[in-house]
């Protein structure tokens, strides 16, 4: 059995967002990204290192802890970037329209447990955790299609 | 004198939904319905993001705000709305329903720019004199702005990375404290020593105004965490230390931008010089004080304006519109919802990581 997933260590804020910019231009619409983990486990940090890596004109990229969404165009197509952390369930995503942006969009989701068992099957989940000392983390990449079996950043061939 | 126009304002671009009527400075009615009440049967802080919920209350804002100014739908001479920043449904409800309205009763219509409604807040409290230098502080939002006119903002800078209001929601969240977190850690820190833990000064080391407050929430899990480690939890005492850590962190930061940005204000010889601090973080008794001392200490003018008009409100934005309709300004059925709108394009995007602060 294929266990589909990749075990990463980030030494560094800086290791945390070249993965996300070596990661970017291997993304398409209708990729969903998961990103999960505490508060300060780098979920933010490496969305918004992913996010500037793909636009042209750079521009701000705030948290969006309070605007719980925030929609960029990019390089790579259009792109949306949540926090699902202040929803109580899936009723809210309704609202957010996230579900037409799975299929229409480069998702980036903090907080994905807030979608329940309505996450996308094929959607990539990056579980961070806190490392050892301050500056490191923790990453664990699982996935459970094929769609992600040859882009995973930072695996060996 | 001619009297100024009765202007009808529109606010749905976040979690409230509100209806202001101003005549001039004067607010004559200010209607905000909090959505706390439509989840309270989740128990949890939840925001209002519904389209369709902002949709339902908003004809009901106007209709109460009419009634509490005391005036009737025809009588209004224009209407103000939000067209951005914000949740795009929400705004697109405001924007919607503002066409219709004006269109209905043939009045001008002006779309405001969400942050330039709490931008120009001192000047409907305070009537301040353009330039004054703005430092807009919330759960959302932190930026230092020099404010020339309706539509002339500078940025000096702003965070990098999360808002200070987010940092206190988050810090409480790291407590186990309630939400929102900025009441209730500036509480626990009456009670606590700030000198115990040493926490971060993220940016302080670096020339300019911009800041950064995502390292300090890295620092107070790892303080929480060894205290949890050594001891098996977290007394009272503990926790109140790091809750007046925090907020000094937050306050010597803050402060210490604050500084810089009034250097840079100052350069420019304002006739009137004046500085105003607008948003939630503003409610913060500790970095109030701080900010008042610096004004005292550069002879400057301190302005806070009252919190209820420095969270989301109508009048503001029936103000901003005011201020735009005086200069000309008129927008048509073509008005767009803009779910991002800079108040200075012209400012570098704020960029970079300030994970490595200098320690305190």
């Amino acid at each position: 059995m294929d266990p589909r997933s990749h075990e990463l260590h980030l030494p560094t804020p800086e290791a945390t967002a070249a993965l996300a910019r070596g990661f970017a231009p291997l993304l398409v619409p209708g990729d969903v990204l998961l990103l999960s983990g505490g508060i300060g486990a780098g979920k933010t940090h490496f969305a918004r290192a992913l996010i500037r890596a793909l636009q042209d004109t750079p521009e701000d990229v705030p948290s969006p802890t309070f605007t719980l969404v925030q929609e960029y165009d990019t390089r790579a197509g259009p792109l949306v970037h949540a926090d699902l952390y202040r929803l109580a369930g899936p009723d809210g995503v309704d609202e957010l329209g996230l579900w037409e942006a799975f299929d229409d969009a480069i998702c980036l989701v903090e907080w994905p447990d807030r979608l329940g068992t309505e996450a996308p099957a094929d959607a990539l989940h990056l579980d961070f955790a806190v490392g050892a000392d301050d500056e490191s983390r923790h990453l664990v990449l699982h996935w459970q299609t094929s769609r992600w079996d040859d882009r995973i950043p930072g695996q060996a061939a | 004198m001619d009297r100024p126009p009765l202007i009808l304002g529109l606010e749905s671009s976040c979690d409230d939904t509100a209806a202001a009527l101003l005549r001039g400075r004067e607010v004559l009615s200010s209607v905000v319905m909090g959505q706390a009440e439509l989840h309270a049967a989740f128990g949890g802080v939840v925001p209002e993001i519904a389209a369709r919920a902002h949709a339902e209350k908003l004809d009901l804002a106007v209709e109460r705000a009419l009634e509490d100014a005391g005036v009737t739908l025809p009588q209004v001479e224009a209407v103000a709305v939000t067209a951005g920043p914000g949740l795009i449904g929400g705004v697109l409800s405001g924007v919607m329903l503002g066409k219709g309205i004006a269109a209905g009763l043939d009045v001008p219509l002006v779309g405001v720019n969400h942050l330039a409604g709490h931008a120009l807040t001192p000047r409907l409290t305070d009537d301040l004199t353009y330039p004054y230098l703005m430092l807009l502080v919330s759960g959302g939002h932190c930026q230092f702005l020099i404010v020339r006119g309706p539509q002339d903002f500078s940025r000096l800078g702003g965070t990098i990375d999360d808002a200070p209001g987010e940092a206190f929601d988050k810090t409480a969240r790291i407590l186990g404290l309630p939400q929102p977190g900025g009441p209730s850690v500036e509480a626990e820190a009456a009670g606590g020593n700030a000198r115990r833990f040493a926490l971060p000064r993220p940016l302080l080391d670096r020339p300019g105004c911009d800041l950064s407050f995502s390292g300090l929430k890295t620092a107070m899990l790892r303080e929480r965490d060894k205290l949890v480690a050594a001891q098996g939890g977290l007394h009272a005492q503990d926790r109140a230390d790091l809750c007046a850590a925090f907020q000094g962190a937050v306050r010597h930061v803050l402060a210490e931008k604050t500084r810089r940005a009034l250097a840079l204000y100052l350069e420019e010889a304002p006739e009137v010089p004046a500085f105003a601090i607008a948003g939630g973080v503003a409610a913060n008794g500790a970095i109030r004080s701080a900010m008042e001392s610096l004004c005292a200490e550069h002879g400057v003018a301190f302005v806070a304006p009252p919190l209820r008009l420095c969270t989301d409100n109508a009048a503001m934005i029936a103000y901003a519109g005011s201020e735009l309709l005086a200069a000309g300004e008129r927008h048509g059925m073509d008005l767009a919802a803009r779910p991002r709108w800079p108040l200075d394009a012209s400012a570098a995007p704020l960029v970079g990581s300030g994970r490595k602060g200098a320690k305190a």
